[in-house]
């Protein structure tokens, strides 16, 4: 049974070996270390050419991978802690996300960011953190975030060696050690994908202007209904490691409390693709949507509005689900109370249906 | 590169420049600009030692070089114009612009990390390219730009930087935004760094080639500082400086008078005269050019 973190180091392995214009930026990343959350292991004896331990500048890593993404290369830069993002901002804002678009098309710019967020670690406020929503909704970059289902490693190597657009690819450092949830392991559960891959600029300002960034062949949705269970009442919507929590609270509330959910378990969070959730909803009529991140302005804030605007009154219930409006503490006990567990998900379900 | 022709390649500059600021008060050009006005000699002295395969970094004031690249003037205009002919198609405007190995970028200090990148990039496919960056004294107010050098000098980055000093950066002088010596800076890192104090395309041509092919042939970052003078304001209006000292920089530091001397006064008529019809024609073809969409 691979962990999540086996399979994405398992990828970065192939898509290095597959195409020589990859190449690894990161800090601590030389083995035998490997970096500091292992996932690089065994890349820099295997090619020891292309990857390249860096000081402590992560906006120096990322500006430096764009302008080798600009000329051809595939480079893959590491930020150690998804905390560090903030660092990355300009680059990532001003520059990276916009070169394909304001250059008229004439460039691509195909660079992977990875990072670790999460917390649960006991690391404390600037080293627990789940920063992506700073980042969703930046047109020209794509957000991805690998789950326990599916193929994590695909998601990875086919932003690397396919896409051709920026990409920052959300970990999380719970989700690594996590088993992947393979077929024969979700006995309870009937395991769908599909591969919304489709991008409307706005329905409702059709400008003549094309998107900023070409859809992607593969960054698949999964929906998970309780196999042999009546319909189910309510749609809860995650991604990351809390789909992963969200799909333990699954089977606790049909086991312990005869309520029957679906599960819908997007990969891609940017640009928004919730086709899969509408889905549900529109049959279930109720939605809980979850992020390990704080609520206010989060990826659960726009998948409502969405969620409403295209349902309206058929919508009945939703709610959201994120951490406690404070920084993240260090003590494990403080940290608890703070990041939403399956308890948490659990109670919000039972309040709704 | 004759005299004749750098006077062409310095007054074409010039010409250009003097059109977007006459233009923009008539409504011909939206947006920003700034303007690239008595550092014509820099981006003529060091650029025409390119290839075609040699990568060009700038910024915000970037109309000189990239002019001085073989960028095409109509081109320009209509970028200037949001036009569909545009070297961007109307999107980047004035700060934006890519044409073959050429990019700018107007968010000061991003476009060093960016060059750094390329010209490692060119490094490792053994192209044999070499990349240049234009960046201003203001720029070395951003951290990225010392997270750059520090990069580029540890592995060794193929890589030009090219630091146009007109001691302003906006509308603040060097003295209020400066801190140490600017040599010193890429230095500090293990670059090693050639200084000019000049207007004169004549001083600044075989220093430029000779750090250049430096750059090429040790495969190692290295840095010019030019030490210029700015004639306009940073954009459009937001000149701070006296009319005299505008007026004194004008008159002593202008790299086209400077270099005129060289060929006479009929010839330079000469030369002002077609420059300037050719520039009038690209900026009446790119008027009537289309709109975008």
């Amino acid at each position: 049974m691979p962990s999540v973190l086996e399979l994405l180091n398992a990828a970065l392995h192939r898509a290095f070996a597959a195409d020589e214009r990859v190449y690894l930026l990161g800090e601590d990343v030389l083995d035998p270390y490997g970096g500091a959350f292992k996932v690089t292991r065994g890349l820099s004896t295997a090619f020891p050419n292309r990857v390249l331990t860096a000081p402590v500048s992560e906006a120096g890593m990322v500006g430096l991978a764009a302008g080798m993404a600009l000329r051809g290369l595939r480079p893959v830069v590491e930020i150690m802690f998804g905390d560090f993002v903030t660092l990355i901002a300009d680059q990532l804002v001003n520059h990276v996300a916009k070169f394909r678009w304001m250059y008229n098309d004439q460039v691509r710019v195909p660079l992977v960011i990875r990072t670790p967020m999460g917390g649960r670690r006991g690391y404390g406020p600037t080293h627990s953190q789940t920063l992506e929503k700073l980042f969703l909704g930046i047109p020209g970059l794509r957000v991805l975030a690998p789950c326990t289902v599916g193929d994590p490693g695909k998601l990875l190597e086919h932003a690397i060696l396919v896409d051709e657009d920026p990409v920052l690819f959300v970990e999380n450092k719970l989700l690594y050690l996590a088993p992947l949830q393979e077929a024969h392991l979700l006995n309870d559960f009937t395991l769908s994908q599909s591969l919304d891959a489709g991008m409307v600029l706005s329905p409702d300002h059709p400008s003549g202007l094309p998107a900023p960034l070409s859809p992607v062949s593969y960054a698949p949705t999964y929906t998970l209904s309780l196999q042999g269970a009546p319909p189910p009442v309510l749609t809860i919507a995650a991604y990351g490691y809390m789909a992963e929590l969200a799909r333990e609270a699954a089977l606790q509330l049909a086991y312990e409390h005869e309520g029957f959910v679906e599960l819908v378990v997007p990969t891609q969070l940017a640009p928004v693709e919730i086709s899969s959730v509408l889905a549900s909803a529109r049959r279930t009529r109720r939605l809980l949507v979850i992020e390990e991140g704080s609520q206010t302005m989060g990826w659960g804030a726009e998948v409502v509005a969405r969620c409403a605007e295209s349902l309206g009154p058929d919508l009945r219930r939703v709610r959201r689900l994120g951490a406690q409006e404070v920084p993240i503490p260090a003590s494990i006990y403080l940290e608890a109370a703070v990041l939403p567990g399956i308890e948490e998900i659990v109670g919000a379900a039972k309040k709704m249906v | 590169m004759d005299n004749e022709s750098l006077y062409r390649s310095l007054y074409q500059i010039r010409r250009f420049e003097e059109i977007v600021l006459e233009e923009f008060p008539r409504g011909r050009f939206s947006g920003t600009t700034h303007t690239y006005l008595g550092q014509e000699a820099n981006a003529v002295g060091v650029l025409s030692h390119i290839s075609a395969g040699d990568i060009v970094v700038s910024n915000h004031r970037c109309h000189g070089h990239f002019l001085a690249y073989g960028g095409d003037p109509r081109a320009l205009f209509a970028e200037l114009m949001g036009k569909e002919t545009g070297v961007c198609g109307g999107r980047g405007g004035s700060q934006h612009l890519h044409w073959r190995n050429f990019y700018s970028n107007g968010v000061l200090g991003g476009t060093v990390p960016l060059a750094t990148g390329m010209a490692l990039a060119e490094k490792q496919k053994e192209s044999g390219s070499t990349t240049i960056v234009f960046l201003g004294d203001g720029a070395l107010g951003e951290g990225i730009v010392y997270e750059s050098l520090n990069l580029a000098s540890l592995w060794k980055v193929p890589i030009l930087y090219v630091l146009e000093n007109n001691r302003m950066a906006q509308t603040t002088p060097i003295d209020r935004h400066l801190a140490g010596g600017i040599a010193a800076r890429f230095q500090a890192f293990g670059i090693l760094a050639c200084e000019l104090e000049t207007s004169d395309v004549l001083e600044i041509l075989p220093v430029a080639r000779v750090v250049f092919e430096e750059v090429r042939k040790v495969l190692s970052p290295r840095a010019l500082v030019l030490h210029t003078s700015r004639f306009g304001p940073h954009s459009k209006g937001d000149d701070t400086r006296s009319a005299e000292e505008i007026a004194t920089l004008r008159r002593e530091r202008d790299p086209l008078e400077i270099h005129g001397k060289r060929l006479g006064p009929d010839a330079v008529k000469q030369i002002r005269s077609e420059i300037a019809e050719q520039l009038s024609e690209a900026f009446h073809q790119a008027l009537n050019d289309p709109i975008p969409g």
